[in-house]
């Protein structure tokens, strides 16, 4: 336990204690309380920005199954470390933004902030894990803590829908996230993930090497939203836009995009992973921005638009792989791909963040976020017009800010793909440049539609639901905050170069030495081909956005029975048709039925067990020989169990079921063992009286008509089986002795550790006392049910209804 | 011997699974009644029979039998008679309220109706 553990560790604390707060000083915003924890962390993890700088790594363990190898480990690196100051950063001005949004008075404002606390603190432990099964516990806390969050309006039916989908598909990929996490372990022999990465050579020629990177990349690529699980992403826009601007945007979704990162360096090298984290990056950015332009709700456009810039930023990690099976070149043009996606990475926070918040703003101050009813208040709120615009330009990849550099960087790695000649990428490589450029189109309109449409043209007040006028001053400091870091990266853009991006891409290429990187980033850099492209998507984009304008139904629109949204709702319906059937089917409310499958169960999978591992054995040697009682006493026995079945009268039945029970305890003096007779014979006496009792002495039901059994083939077959395969069983466990009993311990300490002569005694009452105990209240669980029965009487309420 | 007891058991264990797969809810009863003495044998069994003396420690035997069993059987012989009783009683008291022992009439009755 180090200060880094009880650093990851004070959200969840935190978070036990906000309800006592809410509860306490209900005068106060609960998140003022809750805003200093980010802050703190915040200025916790800047300290380590020098260490990181030089290269350095800070490493912290705590146990947790040591003997399964798995620790606690956590572990500040460039990578961790930027991710844990975009967590705690953004945390601290999405929680103040949060308390000037969310009233005090009408909402559940503890709820709130404890599942906003759990995210923040599941989110850290992500990025700082080094263990994958602790990793992968995190992981999966994010999903939930984002389904309570997404949910959190849970009166809204819509709320609903979007957190289980959002829950149902992330926790698809979780799991198979766990299973490329065992597959890694079983391969590399360690959970740990840079032991993993120091053996990534070795683990490339396994044969569970594809399984494992598949089943990692689905987790990564659920989680991150790309296509074709891009579909929960528009629906969690149910949840509070602080939520949305903190998960939805700027650190949830960029778990997947972490996960690639970091284990980059485990994959990096096959050609599989370079082709399907690139391409399905590319996919994803085309669709997402195309979907983006014919979104209507202005925060549905920004959450197509999130999907696309994941999709870019996942493309160009896929890219960066490219650079090791370069290494011999002097300067590594595909290393920029990296950096460009630890840049870009960076910069969508800033621009993501600012514009989620405007459109919070917009819906607070107007009652809706419908891009055909707003316009015009560029008039009213020209503060936050002109955070919208900084937002919205840097996004399109506008001079001078953030998203220009970035996606200039962007535009170029893709041009570099050209020069590429490995995994077919010389044939196909033309296909990305051309993909990107279109996307970046669409990209450049949707940025249009979202600071025009709702600024520009003129003002509806009658379609707006209450007057607009510009946010309280506490709801813009957020967004001013995040819109300033827009201009200042975008101006000084090597303020981060080799404090924070550089040592970040060290985490993700540890093949490469700090000083390879191309981390100098500059505004102009010369008519190169990404400047031509750049003019290029403004030039078709402003035309087209014009064109769109005209026209009031987008074109190309896919029809929704086709839509992967259809596909997900089907097959939910049709699991739930399906898992009602299968329980109707199996559950039908009749002992008899479930006795059969379960006997018909034991009889094929134990009989398939012994035919299969052909384990019955017959070993006669060991046999006790037969006496003549206890051939007597076998036969008795027999001549009652089968007797039994022909019986007519219950008294009968019960008569010879007593005697079978005293024939057996007279067995067990035969055999040698008193304390079993002793036992059997008095609880013998106790059964048939209560059942006499019960059943014979009872009017009631001795006055029912009584029959023999009718005969039942399939009863009979099933019944013959259980006996048949027990038979075998007792056969071959008398048999088979695959281990050495305890027993000889129990004869050796009876007498020295217990003091007591008679074994089975001192077994029950010394060594396996406790045992006894719990028999002892089983018995007394019992009597109190029989005793509750017999008291409690069911009144019959038919006079009331 | 041990062959003996095995058919023993496989007889206890055919019977008792008839009558459970009976619908009279005495017979059920009375199956699990059979099944838990055919058990009881099996663990027996499984140990080895008679290959010493009683397990009371004393200076005379060579060699005892395996005691382990015993303390399982045992155990077992107390609480099947806990769930006999149960079951019994629930059976009483079902009759009394439904007005049959049939287990496909009394499926989904309620009493309160």
């Amino acid at each position: 336990m180090s200060l880094l553990h009880l650093a990851v560790l004070s959200p969840f604390l935190l978070a036990l204690i906000v309800p006592v707060l809410y509860k306490l000083f209900r005068q106060i915003h609960t998140g003022w309380f809750v805003l200093l924890l980010p802050i703190l962390l915040f200025s916790y993890f800047s300290r380590f920005i020098p260490l990181t700088k030089q290269g350095d790594v800070i490493r912290e363990r705590a146990d947790w199954i040591p003997s399964l190898g798995i620790h606690i480990d956590f572990y500040v690196d460039g990578l961790g470390l930027l991710f844990a100051l975009l967590i705690t950063g953004i945390g601290c001005l999405v929680i103040f933004y949060s308390i000037f949004y969310l009233s005090k008075e009408k909402e559940k404002l503890n709820q709130f902030y404890v599942f906003l606390l759990l995210f923040m603190g599941a989110m850290l432990g992500v990025v700082l894990s080094d263990n994958l099964i602790v990793l992968y516990s995190f992981w999966e806390f994010t999903s939930l803590s984002s389904f309570l969050l997404i949910g959190y309006w849970n009166e809204r039916e819509r709320s609903r829908y979007g957190a289980q989908k959002s829950l149902l598909i992330t926790v698809l990929g979780g799991l198979c996230l766990l299973g490329g996490i065992i597959l890694l372990s079983v391969m590399g022999n360690t959970f740990s993930i840079r032991e993993l990465i120091a053996q990534s050579g070795q683990l490339m020629d396994q044969a569970l090497f594809t399984p494992a990177l598949l089943l990692v990349l689905l987790g990564a690529f659920t989680k991150s939203a790309q296509f074709p699980f891009h579909i929960w992403l528009p629906d969690a826009m149910e949840a509070p836009t602080p939520v949305s601007a903190y998960l939805h945007s700027a650190t949830m979704v960029k778990a997947g995009i972490y996960l690639v990162a970091r284990l980059s360096p485990v994959f990096a090298e096959s050609g599989t992973w370079l082709w399907l984290v690139s391409l399905t990056g590319l996919i994803t950015l085309f669709w997402g921005s195309f979907s983006a332009i014919k979104q209507t709700d202005l925060k549905g456009i920004l959450a197509f638009s999130t999907v696309s810039q994941l999709g870019l930023i996942m493309s160009l990690l896929g890219l960066g792989a490219a650079a090791l099976h370069y290494d011999s070149m002097g300067e590594n043009i595909y290393l920029a791909a990296t950096v460009a996606a630890v840049f870009h990475l960076i910069n969508h926070a800033t621009f993501k963040g600012s514009l989620f918040m405007v459109a919070g703003i917009i819906d607070h101050e107007t009652g809706t976020r419908d891009i055909k009813r707003l316009g015009g208040l560029m008039q009213v709120m020209p503060i936050t017009f002109t955070v919208a615009i900084i937002g919205a330009f840097s996004m399109a990849g506008l001079p001078p800010f953030n998203g220009f550099l970035s996606k200039e960087m962007f535009l170029a790695s893709m041009v570099n793909v050209l020069e590429l000649d490995i995994f077919n990428l010389d044939t196909w490589g033309m296909l990305f440049p051309v993909i990107a450029w279109v996307a970046s189109v669409f990209t450049f309109i949707y940025s249009m539609i979202v600071v025009l449409k709702p600024f520009t043209g003129k003002l509806q007040l009658s379609l707006l639901e209450r007057k607009p006028h510009e946010a309280p001053i506490g709801m813009l400091v957020s967004p001013i905050i995040l819109a300033s870091l827009v201009v200042i990266f975008g101006l000084f853009p090597n303020l981060l170069s080799t404090s924070i991006i550089k040592p970040a891409v060290a985490g993700i290429q540890p093949g490469f030495a700090l000083d390879d990187f191309p981390v100098h980033i500059a505004i102009w850099h010369g008519f190169t081909p990404e400047l031509w492209m750049t003019i290029g998507i403004i030039a078709v984009g402003l035309i087209l956005y014009l064109f769109f304008q005209k026209r009031q139904k987008p074109l190309l629109l896919l029809p929704d029975h086709l839509s992967l949204n259809a596909v997900y709702d089907a097959s939910l319906r049709e699991l739930e048709r399906s898992s009602s059937f299968v329980m109707k089917w199996l559950m039908t409310g009749s002992l008899r039925t479930y006795l059969l499958s379960i006997f018909s169960f034991f009889i094929v999978s134990l009989g398939f067990t012994i035919y299969w591992k052909n384990a019955f054995a017959l070993d006669t040697g060991h046999f006790a020989p037969v006496g003549f009682y206890e051939l007597l006493l076998a036969i008795v026995i027999v001549v009652a169990a089968i007797a039994i079945l022909f019986a007519k009268s219950r008294l009968t039945s019960i008569i010879i079921l007593g005697a079978a029970g005293y024939a057996i305890s007279l067995f067990f003096v035969l055999l040698r063992a008193p304390d079993l007779a002793l036992t059997q014979l008095v609880i013998e006496t106790i059964s048939v009286s209560l059942f006499l009792l019960c059943f014979f002495h009872l009017p009631l039901m001795a006055s029912r008509k009584e029959e023999r059994m009718s005969f039942k083939l399939n009863n009979a077959v099933i019944s013959i089986g259980v006996g048949v395969i027990v038979t075998l069983i007792a056969l071959s466990a008398h048999s088979n002795k695959l281990f050495d009993s305890i027993s000889s311990y129990y004869l050796e300490n009876a007498y020295k550790e217990a003091g007591g002569k008679n074994v089975v005694n001192v077994i029950l009452v010394d060594f396996r006392g406790l045992d006894t105990m719990f028999e002892i209240s089983v018995l007394s669980i019992a009597a109190l049910g029989i005793f509750a029965m017999i008291k409690l009487r069911l009144t019959r309420r038919k006079a009331k209804s | 011997m041990e062959l003996l007891l095995a058919i023993v058991i496989g007889i206890l264990f055919m019977s008792a699974t008839y009558l459970m797969l009976s619908k009279s809810i005495l017979r059920i009863i009375i199956g699990t009644g059979l099944l838990s003495h055919g058990a009881h044998l099996l663990i027996l069994t499984m140990g080895g029979l008679k290959a010493g003396s009683v397990p009371l420690l004393s200076d005379e035997a060579a060699s005892y039998v395996d005691p382990l069993p015993q303390a399982l059987i045992l155990t077992a012989i107390v609480i099947s008679f806990g769930v006999t009783s149960f079951l019994l009683v629930l059976a009483y008291r079902a009759y009394q309220e439904l007005g049959t022992d049939d287990m496909e009439e009394m499926r989904g009755t309620k009493t309160n109706e």
